[in-house]
């Protein structure tokens, strides 16, 4: 070690990349000329939206570019020799020995065939860096250090006998392995829930410190750049907007756009007078063939209002939205929409009951057919549930499209023609078109960036102004509640586990579940991971 | 920095869009980079398209025009000579273009019309309709396809019309499964949902929401189903029970000239007669998989190297 650290002072110096795609039959600029430099031991935060090219930078880092992308100009220094430059079969000797790649699906990432610790060890292997037994050895260090449950014989298991946390943390660990000077992160905690996130994170938190890793960070999560990185540097279409270190960063960004990126969690919703329940879930109990996943779940929603049910993977929330909209009937209890219970079956509902509950899912671009134009989209409940057709149809089509903030000239477009905001956007419009009284959003707002996100919501919130809708939002999200909720409703493990108003349930005491829930949610204060582990010892 | 736009409007957001292109130039676009395999078995089936549809116009003689003369030698008169029976070779190979590709195509329709339907029915329901079709589909597919035609056809007689319904209802059962196979993959999505729970019909489900989703397999599916429903028909008019006389016929063609190939040692041209009809399915066989073989490709999203 002590040889290396002698070397050039900084690890990686890229300056002034270009990186091109190739989509549409042609070539579009995807990085616009960026420099970048990282020392040995640093660990950098990479942010900004989705396109921004974070991803595309970060993998250029270790000299590498996805299909369908090439390196155009700039030069990639790893300890002064140019990645740009190499052939893929020189580059290959550094790639998982020298720099090490953590990716956002560890599911999707790992090979099903293949034991844990034999995926963990076979670049350092390989590298002949360490001989089988001692690779081994230290496979089992990395999990103890990583948290992993059973360090000494979790390695034996198969991929898919471990959950998504600890998948995550064996990639680490793999990443690890031949002790390389760069890691680079892409997203590595996006797919996971709250309260996993948080080990995950602290996990690799120590390791990186602990062996003076250099690494890049790629994440669009604010609150979790700040616990991890030393300096951030916010990406915007491919150019830089701005780097500083951390807690500059944070307290004092200079440009605008990174400003907007910073308010964009200020947003908070005014509590709204508490009507009587337009929909009432009484002790309903569900599940998937013999697998139980409702237990005696109780939930009111006042008219005019947002209830949000919060919960992890797996807690039931959205299985209590398939119960709500009768594609999946419940075993036991009741829900009643305005005083009248609801048929169990979606079949045995009329029209008229299918029509005012309407739903609008977490993936836009799965929501919508991709063979028809938005004005199929918006169209067919128009026509279906009001009758409407020809002019009249065009002209509400029009004036929905005007509601959701769009225009006429979006009307022939199909759904890949738009960009995610605006899917979703129409997604609403489809919702709208059957002019309902409640509205299911899953999670409408996760897939999407921040600013998006912000769009979205405000939206959301002036069509219920607007028309006197009452929403049942879905999410896991604690800021997107704490920005557009009336009530709360926490579930865990299929029940519910509190509810009341937005300031009762996010005010103390909690009950534990809720406690663990709200403590997990990461703030944007560069020491909140650190005293949050210091408050759980 | 450059001056972007810092105020977010959602009309003018911009993100990996794809441009607008109508469907014809999207067309022109991939047509001007398709393969030379692809442009020759595009050109053939359009050749003979062309000649099945206006055969009437091509054929110098009538299609059972018989002349005094059989098994005359080619000339310029009968440029492929005549058949056992003094019938012009070259008209009844152009209208049996038009016989022999009219049933096939005809056929293959009806066996993608049954097979597509029952296959997307059975996976929208996937329970004890999904089942019974698929089971009785097994079932058919268990019989050799040729041998079950020829059964049925000595038990119904030799139309044209038992002719297209029992070679469609064999097919059909591949069409079944490959329709079935990857409906079940658009029948989880989202969009498929929202239109259950909007309360349309399993008409409109099938139609609007599935069908336009799972089209290029099909197409992919039905130009190689076209092949095979094709040489089944020429293999049955050659064994005796498929078009009947005096329906100008490729494959009976073959059959009632095949003899003559045994002249080829005296007279090379009169051997050749006999293989003309069979180079003939050859020929468009082969077209129309350089064709599929093509738009495959284009549809499986492998993306050709830069």
């Amino acid at each position: 070690m002590n040889s290396k650290a002698q070397k050039a002072d900084n690890l990686i110096q890229i300056n002034n990349l270009e990186i091109e795609g190739f989509s549409d039959e042609q070539w579009h600029p995807i990085i616009k000329g960026v420099n970048l430099t990282l020392k040995r031991g640093q660990v950098m935060g990479l942010i900004g939206e989705s396109g921004a090219g974070k991803s595309t930078l970060g993998l250029a880092a270790m000299g590498y570019t996805q299909p369908g992308c090439r390196i155009t100009g700039g030069e990639i220094l790893f300890e002064g020799t140019d990645l740009a430059s190499l052939r893929d079969s020189e580059k290959q000797k550094f790639w998982g020995n020298r720099m090490t790649y953590v990716a956002q699906s560890a599911a999707a990432s790992f090979n099903p065939a293949h034991r844990l610790i034999d995926q963990t060890t076979a670049s350092a292997i390989r590298f002949k860096i360490k001989n089988e037994s001692d690779a081994k050895k230290d496979a089992k260090e990395l999990y103890e250090a990583l948290n992993l449950p059973n360090p000494e014989s979790i390695g034996d298991r198969y991929p898919h006998q471990v959950s998504g946390g600890q998948l995550q943390r064996v990639m680490t660990a793999m990443a690890m392995s031949p002790r390389p000077d760069l890691i680079v992160f892409d997203e590595p905690t996006t797919a996971l829930d709250v309260t996993t996130q948080v080990e995950v994170l602290t996990a690799m938190k120590n390791i990186v410190k602990e062996f003076n890793t250099a690494a890049i960070y790629i994440t669009h999560d604010l609150a979790v750049v700040a616990q991890m990185a030393d300096v951030i540097k916010v990406l915007r279409y491919g150019n830089e907007i701005e780097e500083a270190e951390t807690r500059k960063m944070l307290t004092a960004p200079k440009e605008e756009y990174t400003k907007s990126l910073w308010s964009v969690r200020s947003l908070e919703k005014k509590p709204v007078e508490a009507q009587k329940p337009i929909l009432e879930i009484k002790n309903i109990d569900a599940a998937y063939g013999k697998f139980k996943v409702l237990h005696n779940v109780n939930i009111s929603v006042p008219r005019g209002s947002t209830v949000a049910v919060v919960g992890e993977s797996g807690s039931g929330k959205s299985t209590t939205a398939r119960v709500i909209t009768g594609l999946l009937p419940q075993l036991s209890g009741s829900i009643e929409f305005d005083g009248a219970v609801l048929p169990k079956r979606l079949e045995d509902r009329t029209k008229e009951q299918k029509r005012i509950i309407q739903m609008i899912y977490q993936m836009a671009d799965t929501a919508m057919n991709p063979r028809q134009t938005v004005r199929e989209i918006i169209g067919r409940p128009l026509e279906f549930y009001l009758d409407l057709k020809g002019k009249e149809k065009e002209d509400r089509i029009l004036e929905l499209l005007e509601m959701i903030e769009l225009d006429g000239q979006f009307i022939d477009r199909l759904p890949s023609e738009l960009s995610g905001g605006q899917k979703q956007r129409i997604c609403i419009a489809r919702a709208l078109a059957a002019d309902p009284e409640f509205i299911i959003c899953d999670e409408v707002t996760s897939a999407l960036d921040q600013i998006v996100q912000e769009g979205i919501l405000k939206l959301l919130m002036r069509l219920q102004k607007e028309l006197n809708l009452t929403y049942l939002f879905i999410t896991h999200d604690i800021s997107t509640v704490r920005a557009i909720s009336d009530h709360v409703v926490v579930m865990n493990l299929g029940e519910v586990v509190e509810q009341g108003i937005k300031s009762d349930v996010f005010s103390p005491p909690h009950p534990d579940y809720t406690e663990l829930l709200l403590s997990s949610v990461p703030e944007m204060d560069p020491d909140w991971l650190n005293n949050l582990n210091k408050k759980r010892d | 920095m450059t001056q972007e736009k810092n105020i977010y409007s959602a009309a003018g957001e911009v993100g990996s869009i794809l441009e607008k292109r109508t469907f014809w130039t999207r067309a022109k676009i991939e047509l001007s980079k398709s393969p030379w395999t692809a442009r020759f078995g595009l050109l053939i089936i359009f050749i003979y398209a062309v000649l099945a549809i206006f055969a009437p116009i091509f054929a110098p003689y009538g299609e059972a025009e018989v002349f005094p003369e059989p098994y005359a030698p080619w000339s310029s008169e009968h440029i492929f000579g005549t058949d056992q029976i003094g019938r012009d070779i070259f008209s009844r190979m152009i209208y049996g273009a038009r016989n022999t590709v009219g049933i096939a195509v005809a056929t293959t329709f009806l066996a993608f019309l049954i097979g597509g339907a029952l296959g997307l029915a059975a996976a929208i329901n996937r329970s004890y309709i999904d089942q019974l079709l698929s089971r009785a589909v097994d079932v058919l597919m268990a019989i050799p396809s040729l041998i079950f035609a020829l059964v049925l056809l000595s038990i119904f007689g030799s139309t044209v019309i038992n002719l297209i319904i029992i070679i469609a209802v064999l097919d059909s059962t591949r069409v079944f499964r490959l329709t079935r196979a990857v409906a079940v993959n658009v029948v989880v999505m989202d969009y498929v949902e929202a239109a259950q729970l909007r309360g349309e019909g399993i008409g409109w489900i099938m139609r609007k929401e599935i069908l336009p989703n799972i089209m290029p397999p099909l197409i992919a599916e039905f130009g190689l189903r076209f092949c095979f429903v094709f040489l089944t028909i020429a293999a049955l008019s050659f064994l005796g029970v498929g078009i009947q006389p005096p329906t100008a016929d490729w494959g009976s063609m073959v059959r009632d000239n095949a003899s003559l190939i045994m002249f080829a040692q005296y007279d090379l041209k009169a051997g050749l007669t006999p293989l003309l009809p069979a180079a003939a399915i050859a020929l468009l066989t082969v077209a129309i998989n350089f064709v599929v073989d093509w738009f495959l490709h284009k549809t499986s999203g492998i993306r050709d190297e830069q």
